[in-house]
């Protein structure tokens, strides 16, 4: 597979670079919002679609920028591109579904400084990425950090239920599982090596 | 605003509580992605930690003294463009300096802005104390910051390559630990010493109703 082809793009961000597990993005939400299978699925639905509004956004603001040689800007606007972003979503859910808005609650706002959106938007501008791929990009992160969330939440409610012992219970184990899972993720590396 | 605050907490203390009792990422587990993610090297953690220390510090002198004008309702936005700003004057003096360094953090120094250590001093100290305090605040939570990199980033490149700060330490015949230089290694090493740090504090628990009684 081509390294810049569309498919390969959506798989490597999925999968062989996982967000989470393998670039160490948007680990705040991984280990807050993952004691739940429900909250952690909504918050990623959540998340894919600011990452993929802010980085429509961040091509075109990153092209005017360009133009007129202020890319020291970048960082700023970007992250007030993700800000406004996360409050349109809001007013958006807010309007159309009060269920989803309540299920979401305080994750909502948190999504602005979820490294994973800027991670993406500051990635497709480092990479050169065209339109299309920033696209595809946004889209693979976005659903490679739900992946990682509903994996571990899953994992999460089964331990509930194990005998832990009590000193490492707590962050320290939940990460020790997040290193196995990784390793696992590490399996995909293959993938697409090959010509 | 009450002349002076006798009973709060001395300098010293508003110091040193973000070194251990209120670390910010072995305790209260803020700003994590870049403690996993720079910490292949020594050098790559402690110019993160640098760098982090000084956005943290600036910004929270910055609005600690605007803390009164800025209105209630927009506040977050204006933490936000006052640390972005920094970032930015961090991510163009680290590409001054040193070109390895910059290329070696990559994202990891823009990604700053999104630390959520640093807004959350902003929203919890900077915007409730005075200059003085915040500054102090400020390089505390820093060095605890850049004490926690420091933890993950020896043990990584001591196991995971066998050097430390690029000199190496075992000679020719030690076989690298790779795992400790891959992504899982870093969750591990960060899931080992906080589970060391939560043994410390329950024994000191322990220890202390043992006294009591």
């Amino acid at each position: 597979m081509n390294a810049t082809s569309l498919p390969f793009l959506f798989v490597d961000a999925l999968l062989i670079n996982n967000f989470v597990l393998s670039v160490f993005l948007g680990i705040c939400p991984f280990l807050g919002v993952s004691n739940k299978f429900d909250t952690a699925w909504r918050m990623g639905v959540a998340v894919i679609f600011v990452t993929f509004v802010s980085s429509l956004f961040a091509y075109g603001v990153n092209a005017i920028l360009v133009q007129w040689n202020a890319e020291y800007l970048r960082i700023i606007a970007y992250i007030t591109i993700i800000a406004s972003t996360v409050q349109l979503v809001e007013m958006f859910i807010k309007k159309t579904s009060p269920a989803l808005f309540r299920a979401l609650g305080i994750y909502l706002p948190l999504i602005t400084t979820n490294c994973a959106v800027l991670g993406v938007a500051m990635f497709q501008t480092l990479r050169d990425y065209s339109l299309a791929q920033s696209l595809v990009f946004s889209v693979g992160s976005g659903l490679g950090f739900t992946l990682a969330l509903v994996l571990i939440s899953g994992i999460r409610e089964r331990l509930d239920l194990a005998d832990v012992p009590a000193v490492i219970k707590g962050a320290g184990f939940v990460l020790i599982i997040a290193g196995i899972l990784s390793m696992s993720f590490m399996g995909f590396a293959g993938l697409g090596a090959g010509e | 605003m009450q002349p002076a605050t006798p009973k709060g907490p001395s300098d010293f203390d508003t110091f040193i509580k973000g070194l251990w009792k209120e670390n910010p990422v072995m305790v209260q587990l803020l700003g994590c992605c870049p403690v996993l993610a720079v910490t292949i090297s020594m050098r790559n953690a402690l110019a993160m930690g640098l760098a982090t220390t000084f956005v943290l510090v600036c910004s929270n002198i910055l609005i600690a003294s605007i803390r009164r004008f800025v209105p209630k309702q927009v506040r977050i936005a204006v933490y936000i463009l006052v640390i972005a700003t920094f970032v930015t004057i961090v991510d163009y003096a680290i590409k001054a300096i040193s070109v390895d360094v910059y290329k070696a953090l990559g994202a990891f120094i823009a990604l700053i802005v999104v630390n959520c250590m640093i807004l959350g001093r902003a929203e919890a100290f900077a915007s409730k104390n005075t200059v003085w305090k915040s500054l102090l605040d400020g390089i505390g939570m820093g060095v605890g910051f850049t004490f926690a990199l420091v933890c993950l980033g020896s043990v990584r490149e001591i196991l995971g390559s066998g050097r430390l700060f690029g000199i190496d330490l075992f000679g020719p015949r030690f076989e690298p630990w790779g795992i400790f230089a891959a992504p899982s290694g870093g969750f591990l090493v960060f899931g080992g010493w906080l589970l060391f740090f939560g043994w410390l504090q329950a024994r000191k628990q322990a220890r202390l109703q043992g006294d009591a009684k």
